[in-house]
């Protein structure tokens, strides 16, 4: 790909953050970067860490391209929830591994369906159709339960959260899988062109010729995917239901990831990889704190202080007032509305 | 006229007719004290949302009124019982970190230009954190005080009371309502919701309505978190998570326009209470589960907002705006 090259210098950030991130990891503790096999699948600390951290990086995957358009997916936690529920539930009734995870990725599917006509045909604002079902979906999860924590006993489903594949774990191979499936989807296609010029302005987009309601739709439909396999690999991880708690606050965590990767709350310019290496970073550092012996309360403080730094990098504000490495050109901020010269 | 207070009408009228609706299936629901319970158990989301509205109305959210709540609420757990410092100096000083605290994230929203939802976001993730940094066990606050101030209250006959949260609804309601429609600042607030650009043209000073914005929710979820730590009578990291969606719902549902510049603070206050109405519906009833509460409230937010946007549709219509892209 073309942008290959200058993609590669423009992520140093992330990448350096995650190198410091493990080496004060293995500082820390020594014993940080050794992997050993065991009954056929590899464990270590850096194996958990990709382990732990593939649902954010799941639904990470899928809301970089929602936020790609300028939009944002508050229900991506709620739709874990569904689809946990719903394999559960059916697993637990007796039906077949298929029709279990078929059911589950359909009802990602259509959660994403909602949310997508929300957004591109009714064309209310993001955050506030995706609350909707934020809201909802966590009432309709219960009812799937019917407000019980249903545990189920199958090692078919059992092993896509806590199975291995090659010897590696199954939720990094299906997290892999799917960021090497989207990437394909949307870079050797225009759909990622077309993503990032909906972001831009829809309006021009839309007059240039790209079917803007269809690209919106497209883009909560596969979020809400995402956040299905999401929803299996945590629920088969517990091998139960919890439709309260089952990716309670991801939606935040995940958009946390993709900003940390670099992509713009604004819209436009996306990196999917990015994404998911900003995913690490959180997980590198929440494995850090309690490998350190911290207590776990200081995550989120650690977590706030990351989005601060990070945000106020990236700050048109500031990037106009510090000079700028090597001659590049300083961002311009998206105008709010066109400026008029008063005559 | 009409167009502003359609959206206020429509919500009083679901609230009324919501409640019409209980009375005449429960007898007992159409009394004064179902009525002051309706108000106290809703009162410190109400008075948080009070504050989300300013923060809707000029364009912005803000995503840390839970969390705030929960800080206050341990806050002046550990001043009380642990520091030993009275009540009401506690109170002062939750108000005034409340205040502070949203100051700070209006000059950050402000002066560095970047998305409110972000910034409050990691508002929220500092708040509960310095919380859980705190203590994360549920610490009990035992002093005097407190019982003296969870017995003041208005009583009526039939044992009907309005205690002390309620009256602090309705008081910081009645100062909304003042502050939002017969101010300055209050229309200085419309004026950036309804476009940024322009009232800077105008001469609306934006970075001192940003920042007092942002410090009138941040004092509003402290009173709302001193309001909590009187209701349960203890300070708990983990408490009034997610009532910043509740508030925010409860702002949509009552007629304002997420995109700011269009509402009115009573709406609001219907809003909260249509919620709190639900909910009372569905103890009432007892065979319905909590979760029907949810999905109620999601299906009465769709309604809200697609009522809102058709509303919109056709007033610029007839106004003869170009539609939005």
């Amino acid at each position: 790909m073309s942008l290959s090259l200058s993609g590669s210098t423009r992520n140093l950030p992330q990448y350096g953050a995650l190198v410091a991130v493990l080496l004060a990891n293995w500082l820390l503790f020594p014993d940080f970067f050794s992997i050993r096999l065991q009954d056929g699948r590899l464990f270590g600390s850096l194996v958990d860490v990709m382990n732990r951290g593939a649902p954010v990086a799941l639904l990470a995957i899928g809301m970089t391209m929602v936020i790609a358009t300028r939009g944002v997916d508050l229900s991506v936690g709620a739709i874990m929830a569904i689809s946990g529920a719903i394999a559960a539930t059916m697993t637990q009734a007796g039906w077949g591994l298929s029709a279990v995870l078929a059911a589950s990725l359909a009802s990602g599917l259509l959660c994403g369906l909602w949310n997508g006509v929300l957004v591109a045909v009714l064309r209310i604002q993001p955050i506030i159709a995706t609350l909707i079902l934020m809201v909802a979906g966590r009432g309709i999860a219960q009812l799937v339960t019917e407000g019980q924590i249903v545990t189920f006993v199958s090692p078919d489903l059992a092993a896509i959260g806590s199975g291995s594949f090659l010897t590696v774990p199954m939720p990094v191979v299906l997290t892999v899988a799917v960021l090497g499936l989207t990437a394909l989807l949307v870079r050797m296609t225009a759909l990622g062109l077309m993503i990032e010029s909906v972001g831009v302005n829809r309006l021009s987009s839309a007059y240039a010729g790209v079917n803007t309601p269809v690209i919106l739709i497209a883009v909560y439909v596969w979020c809400g995917l995402c956040a299905a396999v999401a929803g299996l690999i945590v629920t088969a991880d517990i091998r139960g239901a919890d439709a309260n708690n089952a990716g309670l606050w991801l939606e935040l965590d995940a958009i946390l990831a993709v900003v940390v990767g670099g992509t713009s709350l604004l819209g436009g310019r996306f990196g999917l990889l990015m994404s998911v290496v900003g995913a690490a970073i959180l997980q590198a550092m929440n494995t850090g704190i309690l490998l350190s012996g911290f207590k776990p309360e200081f995550n989120l403080i650690v977590k706030a202080a990351v989005l601060l730094v990070v945000l106020l990098a990236q700050s048109p504000a500031l990037t106009t007032l510090l000079p700028r490495p090597r001659g590049a050109q300083p961002i311009k901020p998206h105008p709010v509305a066109p400026k008029r010269t008063t005559p | 006229m009409i167009q502003r207070f359609l959206p206020l009408i429509v919500t009083m009228a679901v609230l009324v007719v919501g409640f019409l609706l209980c009375a005449a299936q429960f007898p007992n629901f159409a009394s004064l004290r179902v009525v002051g319970n309706l108000l106290t158990d809703n009162a410190f989301v109400g008075i948080a949302a009070a504050g989300m509205t300013f923060v809707i109305l000029s364009g912005g959210i803000d995503l840390s009124v839970g969390a705030v709540i929960g800080f206050t609420t341990v806050l002046l757990a550990v001043l009380i019982e642990q520091a030993g410092i009275h009540p009401m100096v506690a109170f002062a000083l939750a108000l005034i970190v409340g205040a502070g605290f949203g100051a700070a994230m209006g000059a950050v929203i402000h002066w560095f230009q970047m998305p409110p939802f972000i910034v409050t976001l990691a508002g929220m993730f500092i708040a509960r954190g310095v919380s859980f940094v705190l203590t994360t066990d549920s610490l009990p606050i035992n002093h005097p005080l407190y019982s003296d101030l969870n017995e003041v209250a208005w009583r009526f006959s039939g044992g009907g009371r309005l205690s002390l949260p309620a009256m602090l609804l309705l008081g910081v309601f009645a100062l909304s309502m003042l502050l939002a429609h017969w101010t300055r600042f209050g229309a200085n607030i419309y004026a950036l919701g309804g476009n940024r650009h322009s009232a800077e043209l105008m001469g609306v000073p934006v970075a001192r309505t940003t920042v007092g914005v942002y410090a009138l929710s941040g004092l509003l979820a402290g009173l709302a978190g001193i309001v909590f730590s009187l209701y349960t009578g203890a300070g708990y990291s983990l408490a009034a998570t997610g009532v910043e969606l509740d508030t925010i719902t409860a702002v949509v549902i009552g007629g304002t326009q997420l995109t700011g510049g269009y509402g009115l603070v009573l709406g609001t206050f219907g809003g909260v209470l249509i919620q709190g109405l639900i909910q009372t519906y569905i103890t009432f009833d007892g065979t319905m589960s909590s979760w029907w509460t949810k999905i109620a409230i999601g299906v009465l937010l769709f309604v809200f907002i697609l009522l809102q946007k058709g509303l919109l549709a056709v007033w610029s219509d007839r106004d003869g705006d170009p539609a939005e892209a």
